[in-house]
């Protein structure tokens, strides 16, 4: 008898397909995002060199762009981790074929949240000062801690389920690639004390990792909410942030399996039913961020206070309404309108949905970082805020290095977890029949439950 | 210890600027071009705001010259993340310009908006740059700068009182460049815990105000309303 994960070469070709071979549409993907991306290196030469003042960062708008990106940015990490350590604890079996796409999501894009920070300071040169003189007071070293202490764990969370699936690479792979998967296969053997200290591992870290990821949004809202300004100073930041956090994440989730699916043919694993249970997720997300959006500006409107009245209403009829409108419509009315209906939350329409949530998402960002800046409590300096090339370039750059990044991953590594997708059909089906027996009253009288047939192959 | 503060009558300000034309020479603060003013770039640590109120030919101009409010409860002291914004003992809000990094978190947890940020490298027009006083640091690009009172001049009255070992008086000795300038005397400073200065006595007055009061930064700059 074969240990319970059986470690056979056959099966499941074609999710090694993408690490072993590599077709001539990656390479020109790869150079257009790569041309993307030094353009934005360029970009911050520029700024490097002459300063921020070429941005169109101004007094008192002294937060743009880099900062809407960091927010941004730091909430589309919570697709991975967090939801994929949410669906681990829950059992839920369909998530075997999209945790791993999540968790690198999460690893990757935090370095582009720590990132944009960087290239928001004034003295970037001066960075380590934040580690050597820090102030526990200051928000911003609370973010330092929590992204940081983030980003280990997720780490942590998507390298222990890829070990086993390295073993099977190191039996593939030739040339350094081999070398590699050897070396960080850590002598993986697949035996069943190795199973279960890794089963133990991955569970400890999907535990730690959940109020790790909510403390990291919350942490990032309260660098708006610990100040006076209007309508930053609201105690339902946190939640708000995290619950803007996981809807954007789930978005980025939805559009890079289309991607990986489309570009690896991977319809047999990621099916209709997996983008249909994200997809309901993603509608659940935009309610529950309409309702706390609403809540928001009722409050702001109610209360009536001249210095949250002057925000509120250059967001919503001023000079932010048409931004305000759109990222309702984009965040609400439209996803809303396709996932609602059972005939449109399709693969496309899921992922049309997500593309406009994304960027509704990124106009949520905006909105709750400029108008505030550009009407502050006194009257004295008003502004207004229009990013240069700069910026847009610096954008354009950090998002297309991203893709390029996630696409690297795949060559790298599968993008399915191969050893999980294999567990799920050998004894995912079992122990998902015996919890579900386990759920039903047991009384004796009764006839036994007829088991369906095929569900025990 | 002495607790520094100014006041500030409305009632006596002609709008003159000689305020922010002295800070602007005594702090080395860098001369912005109109398009950089325009862009919304201005460095004046002390400025005067001018509010027109009514319509013509009832109209009425008000002068508000603003300093750094030198709260009792800094918020731009709370979130600096390296302790470039500090709060001395004698209760002055200073910026090391050395130790910051140029995030612009003070700038934005200061309600009052007088924290500037060196968008570019510093410049001068060439007989300015020759005019530049020694006293005091010029800043490079990318940091924070704001008004500390002068706190340069206290160093120096410090030393002149510590050489007759004796504390700095509480009135006279140590005068911002501001407060030094105003040929309306306008602006008096002094210590706010001394009884017997000025600057503590209009303080109580019931003229006195201070600005967003109810945010509880208590700042240690009292207005006088016009009377």
């Amino acid at each position: 008898m074969p240990t319970k994960h059986s470690q056979g070469p056959g099966g499941d070709e074609i999710l090694f397909a993408p690490v072993l071979r590599t077709g001539r549409g990656f390479y020109v993907a790869a150079g257009i995002l790569l041309a993307v991306a030094v353009w934005g290196a360029y970009a911050y030469t520029v700024q490097l060199r002459y300063g921020l003042g070429v941005t169109g960062l101004n007094r008192p708008v002294a937060w743009g762009f880099y900062i809407v990106n960091f927010v941004f940015f730091i909430g589309i990490s919570h697709a991975g981790t967090l939801i994929s350590a949410i669906l681990r604890l829950c059992k839920a079996e369909w998530r075997r074929p999209i945790t791993r796409a999540a968790e690198t999501i999460t690893v990757l894009v935090l370095f582009f949240g720590l990132g944009s920070i960087i290239i928001d300071l004034g003295r970037p040169d001066r960075l380590f000062y934040v580690l050597q003189y820090g102030r526990l007071q200051s928000p911003l070293l609370w973010d330092v801690t929590s992204i940081t202490t983030y980003l280990t764990a997720s780490t942590l969370y998507l390298y222990l389920p890829l070990i086993p699936d390295l073993a099977l690479l190191r039996e593939r792979a030739s040339g350094w690639r081999r070398h590699l998967y050897t070396a960080i296969s850590l002598g993986w053997r697949g035996t069943p004390e190795q199973h279960r200290r890794l089963e133990r591992g991955i569970s400890v870290m999907a535990v730690i990792v959940i109020p790790i990821a909510v403390s990291v949004h919350t942490v990032v809202s309260w660098v708006f909410s610990m100040t006076l300004q209007p309508m930053w100073k609201s105690t339902i930041f946190g939640p708000y942030f995290v619950t803007g956090a996981i809807f954007s994440g789930i978005g980025a989730l939805i559009i890079s399996m289309a991607a990986v699916r489309r570009a690896y043919r991977l319809e047999n694993y990621l099916k209709p039913v997996h983008f249909n249970s994200l997809a309901l997720l993603l509608m659940v997300m935009s309610l529950l961020w309409f309702y706390f959006t609403f809540a928001e500006h009722l409050t702001a409107y109610y209360g009536g206070e001249l210095a949250e009245g002057a925000v509120l209403s250059a967001k919503v009829a001023g000079p932010y309404a048409p931004e305000f409108w759109s990222m309702v419509m984009l965040n609400f009315v439209i996803p809303m309108a396709i996932l609602a209906n059972r005939r449109t939350r399709t693969v496309t329409g899921s992922v049309v949905a997500s593309a406009s949530v994304l960027v509704g998402m990124w106009l949520e960002r905006y909105l709750i970082v400029i108008p505030t800046l550009a009407n502050p409590r006194l009257p004295y300096p008003r502004g207004f805020y229009q990013a240069t090339w700069v910026e847009w370039s610096i954008t354009a750059g950090a998002f297309a290095l991203f893709i390029l990044l996630y696409m690297v991953f795949t060559k790298l590594f599968p993008i399915i977890s191969i050893w999980e997708v294999r567990e799920g059909r050998e004894i995912g089906i079992r122990e998902a029949y015996e919890r579900m027996e386990g759920y039903l009253p047991s009384d004796e009288g009764r006839a036994p439950v007829v088991e369906p047939a095929g569900a025990l192959r | 210890m002495a607790r520094w503060g100014m006041v500030i009558d409305l009632d006596r300000c002609t709008g003159c600027q000689a305020c922010v034309v002295a800070c602007k020479a005594e702090n080395n603060v860098p001369v912005v071009s109109p398009a950089g003013a325009q862009a919304g770039r201005l460095m004046l640590w002390m400025t005067v705001i001018p509010e027109v109120e009514g319509e013509f030919p009832r109209v009425r101009a008000r002068f508000t010259p603003r300093p750094c409010m030198q709260c009792e409860n800094p918020p731009c002291v709370k979130v600096c993340p390296v302790q470039a914004m500090m709060k001395s003992p004698e209760g002055i809000v200073s910026h090391v310009f050395a130790r910051c990094i140029g995030c612009r978190f003070c700038v934005q947890a200061c309600p009052y908006g007088v924290t500037y940020f060196n968008w570019q490298a510093p410049a001068w027009p060439a007989d300015l740059r020759e005019a530049l006083n020694p006293d005091f640091s010029i800043r490079p690009t990318g940091v924070v700068e704001m008004c500390d009172f002068c706190h340069h001049h206290l160093q120096h009255a410090r030393e002149m009182a510590r050489a007759d070992e004796r504390e700095v008086r509480g009135e006279g000795e140590y005068v911002p460049a501001c407060v030094q300038s105003c040929p309306a005397l306008a602006l008096i400073f002094g210590d706010l815990d001394d009884p017997n200065t000025a600057a503590s006595r209009l303080a109580h007055s019931p003229r006195a105000y201070r600005l967003l009061e109810d945010l509880g930064t208590a700042p240690k700059v009292y207005y006088l309303k016009e009377g």
